[in-house]
């Protein structure tokens, strides 16, 4: 049993959560350069360069890539021949959020309750998922969520028997819906199967995935590639002002479902969509 | 292009400016804020006469910067108190994304202006502000009203003075 002290968690989300607010994910950086080579409209290709310039600002200052720095997302997988010591791990994780916030002059967006809005301060409590995983490592990821994108997502429960085509329309309707308001290009993560609430999570999980991966399934990836063609069709446009871009991927996650279901949920994730993830 | 010499009923959608000048911070809270002292008949703690807002809600200020990250946020929030502001003399407002269609009429009727500026690129527009300065709401923390002097802050009109709007083709469906 390989025993996990919380203060070393602490110290990871501390410096994930600084980490993804303050440098743009490689792949993103990478899609945005393409797209900014690729696209011909004069107005777009502006945008797309500010993004660039923005990117290479907040990491040469060590200033948040956006002032909306979210309210974070803690994935910890934990190893099953783990034992964390040293006291809750949740305390832990809060403790290394709110250390990250202050530190790094992030914006404290939380508040309280969702009826009194009395802000926390430190931007915490984060949302925590736990998984076991074999092994014994400790694998932490860090996901911020801005709510202007946050706020464009959608789940949509069908019928087992519906079209791969009502679905496809229904995932392109949401980034329609979404238009120039939440950031574009964007990232959209797709969650499909399980229930109503593991169809979220799978969508968030999606998010995080790297552009540069397609799902090992072929029907799935052969889904991504044709709902990111159609969606680029849409020509919203990096900022909505047109062009080639209006995502630089679909993430699509899938999972066992129900004989009577069909859970479709979409994430919408911004161009400065940030998570980071360290292993110990 | 100096605030107190700009026309802005010359501009036209889709005209790209550099602003210098004094704008003011307000989000969601202010807004609401603002909308329930105007209804009782009470004084605004800001004078909205001229002015224009900047729907932004920074990071607090790394040392040695006048400024965080300060960036636009969706400025659709706000809808339903724009046209109340208008009303009450606001010149123009600064955000990301659609407006309403009511909000379209309303800038309109008054003549006022709704830019965009870059989204999700905070940390590049806090080079274009030179002073920032909380004035009121100081209770609602990144959500107060600050009063910031701007030079060179990158605008694209949205919504022009006639009503014309960048965004026409894409609707909210």
């Amino acid at each position: 049993m390989r025993e996990v002290n919380v203060r070393d968690i602490q110290k990871t989300v501390k410096d994930l959560c600084i980490k993804a607010n303050v440098v743009l994910r490689p792949d993103i950086l990478r899609a945005l350069r393409s797209a900014f080579r690729l696209e011909r409209n004069a107005k777009a290709k502006k945008i797309l360069k500010a993004l660039l310039e923005n990117a290479a600002a907040a990491k040469r200052q060590k200033m948040a890539i956006c002032q909306d720095t979210g309210m974070v997302a803690a994935y910890i997988e934990t190893g099953e021949d783990t034992r964390i010591v040293g006291g809750s791990l949740e305390n832990a994780i809060n403790k290394g959020v709110a250390a990250a916030y202050r530190k790094g002059y992030f914006r404290k967006s939380v508040v309280k309750d969702p009826f009194i809005r009395i802000n926390t301060k430190d931007n915490t409590p984060c949302v925590l998922y736990a998984k076991l995983i074999k092994g014994n490592r400790v694998k932490i990821t860090i996901s911020l969520r801005g709510f202007g994108s946050e706020n464009k997502g959608k789940v949509k429960m069908f019928d087992p028997t519906a079209s791969t085509g009502e679905i496809k329309n229904f995932i392109i309707g949401v980034v329609k819906d979404a238009g120039p308001d939440a950031c574009p290009p964007y990232l959209i993560g797709v969650g499909i199967g399980g229930t109503l609430d593991k169809s979220a999570a799978l969508a968030k999980e999606a998010i995080l995935r790297s552009l540069n991966k397609r799902n090992k399934l072929l029907h799935i990836a052969k889904l991504e590639k044709e709902l990111l063609s159609d969606i680029n069709k849409l020509k919203i446009g990096p900022m909505g002002l047109g062009g080639k871009t209006t995502a630089l991927g679909v993430n699509i996650l899938a999972y066992p479902t129900h004989i009577a279901g069909m859970p479709v949920a979409v994430s919408i994730g911004c161009h400065a969509t940030r998570n980071a993830t360290k292993i110990i | 292009m100096e605030l107190s010499k700009l026309n802005l009923q010359k501009l036209k959608v889709g005209d790209i400016i550099f602003l210098d000048g004094t704008i003011y911070t307000a989000r969601d809270q202010a807004h609401k804020r603002m909308a329930e002292t105007i209804k009782k008949g009470k004084r605004l703690p800001l004078d909205l006469n001229g002015k224009i807002i900047y729907y932004c809600g920074p990071t607090p200020t790394p040392k040695g910067r006048a400024i965080g990250s300060c960036g636009p946020t969706t400025s659709s929030r706000m809808d339903a108190f724009t046209p109340l502001l208008l009303k009450k003399g606001l010149r123009g407002m600064i955000g990301k994304g659609r407006r309403s269609a009511e909000v379209r009429k309303a800038i309109k009727k008054y003549r006022g202006i709704y830019f965009l500026t870059y989204a999700g690129c905070g940390a590049l527009l806090s080079k274009y502000v030179k002073k920032a300065k909380t004035i009121t709401y100081k209770d609602l923390g990144p959500e107060a009203v600050y009063k910031l002097e701007v030079k060179n802050f990158p605008l694209i009109v949205c919504i022009d003075s006639k009503g014309r709007d960048l965004y026409k083709n894409l609707e909210n469906r």
